[in-house]
């Protein structure tokens, strides 16, 4: 009962933390998409957190490489439990077309444990929408 | 007794669920001016049952005595605030002499809270929206103390925040004066202020400084920071109600009548908050120092002249 309520606060008030591991900045305009007006994602409790300290998901995108996977290790392990990841793009979830760079670390599921993935490139909003709702279905299950 | 009167009706419970209820609605205009949806209704007690449910993550840097402790210290201060407040209004006769001044100091402890959790976080981030939360206190305090002299020169120079609400219902509300109107005008913009509303944000500067002093804080300290916040929104308005308008009274209407006062309070802090830049904090203390300080002093002069 207690674990059962703990999972419907979560899952009725996300907050979203957002990091760019080299991505193109298409993604994350796409995601910004989603708090303007024609999305409204709040109407769902959803909201971007400034600090990981604050985050529930860990929503990445990019193509992992060299630089950034200690950071991205590093945040992982700062978030306070349980945190969601979302690999949002082609280059978070498989690398794209920077999955023979010489640069390239990643995917991401190589790194930290990733509950849902978000292909596109980029994906669309309501695509984003929809892999937010089978996410909350995959954590109420 | 005390215990209930502290713990359950004008105290802790009552003003958390109706400071939570306040934050909502700050939400839910903010979104409709923005031309969104917004949250449902009880998105707030999500909100904080999520962050009680959460771990709390403890800065290897952070003064892990002063870290922990500094959200009860803002939470007890807004609870005690509530408290004297609310006998005010129901229990006259429980007032005491000087608890205005008593109100005064403790509607300070919370910013003084934030502060001290910041600069213990151990985070340069958080000591720099700390250290900016000071310099906000130092702004608004001087307008705040001299504004609200009006309406105790007003009710014949009564320090006892019951006195003074029942003179107003005796001989109408300060509002409608001249001083009593600037008074109420410049205590709103130092409401804003105290609850880090944009123009005057400065100290959680979302796009600067992240999330400023909170920034380190998660889980439950940061769920209690965020019930402090909620419990404020709905207790600042309400004092102004007290010294400028009339207060509350508990007859049927009158209660509606506050109700409205306080809805119409609110609106007017989410729609400045909703239309306007971030000052930078040396503007701010221009701002406060400057045109509110010579205002407010106008003010207390029109006020002495029985105006």
């Amino acid at each position: 009962m207690a674990g059962n309520l703990k999972i419907n606060l979560l899952t009725r008030s996300l907050w979203v933390f957002h990091l760019c591991a080299a991505s193109c900045n298409n993604c994350d305009i796409e995601i910004l998409d989603l708090l303007t007006p024609r999305h409204d994602v709040e109407r769902f409790g959803i909201l971007l957190a400034g600090s990981i300290k604050h985050a529930d998901v860990l929503l990445v995108t990019g193509s992992v490489n060299r630089k950034n996977v200690s950071r991205i290790k590093k945040l992982y392990d700062e978030a306070p439990k349980p945190i969601l990841v979302v690999a949002i793009g082609a280059c978070a979830c498989t690398g794209g077309i920077f999955r023979t760079g010489y640069q390239f670390a990643g995917p991401l599921d190589k790194i930290i444990p990733v509950d849902a993935y978000i292909p596109g490139c980029p994906p669309k909003p309501e695509a984003m929408i929809d892999g937010v709702v089978k996410l909350i279905t995959k954590v109420k299950k | 007794m005390t215990l209930f009167y502290f713990l359950i009706f004008p105290g802790f419970l009552t003003t958390a669920v109706l400071g939570l209820f306040a934050s909502w609605f700050d939400r839910k205009i903010t979104a409709r001016v923005q031309w969104r949806v917004g949250p449902p209704l009880l998105q707030p007690f999500y909100d904080f049952g999520k962050l009680l449910s959460k771990e709390i993550t403890m800065p290897e840097k952070a003064e892990r005595f002063s870290f922990l402790l500094a959200p009860f210290f803002g939470l007890l201060a807004v609870t005690l605030v509530s408290t004297i407040l609310g006998l005010a209004i129901f229990f006259p006769a429980a007032g005491f002499g000087g608890d205005l001044i008593v109100v005064v100091y403790l509607l300070v402890i919370p910013s003084l809270a934030i502060i001290l959790g910041g600069f213990a976080a151990g985070n340069p981030l958080s000591s720099v929206g700390a250290s900016r939360e000071m310099k906000l206190i130092i702004a608004y305090e001087l307008p705040f103390i001299v504004a609200i002299a009006v309406p105790v020169i007003k009710a014949g120079y009564s320090l006892n925040l019951s006195q003074i609400m029942l003179f107003q219902q005796a001989h109408g509300a300060f509002i409608g004066t001249p001083s009593g109107f600037i008074a109420f005008l410049i205590s709103l913009l130092v409401i804003q202020a105290k609850l880090a509303y944009i123009p005057f944000d400065v100290p959680e500067a979302e796009t600067e400084i992240m999330a400023g002093p909170y920034l380190e804080y998660s889980g439950g300290l940061l769920g209690l920071f965020k019930l402090t916040r909620a419990m404020l929104l709905f207790v600042l308005p309400l004092f102004l109600i007290v010294l400028f308008w009339s207060g509350v009274s508990l007859s049927s209407w009158h209660l509606l009548a506050g109700l409205l006062k306080m809805v119409l309070i609110l609106l007017l802090i989410v729609v400045i908050k909703n239309t306007n830049p971030r000052l930078r904090i040396d503007q701010v203390l221009r701002f406060f120092w400057g045109r509110c300080f010579l205002l407010v002093i106008f003010a207390v002069l029109l006020a002495y002249l029985g105006l």
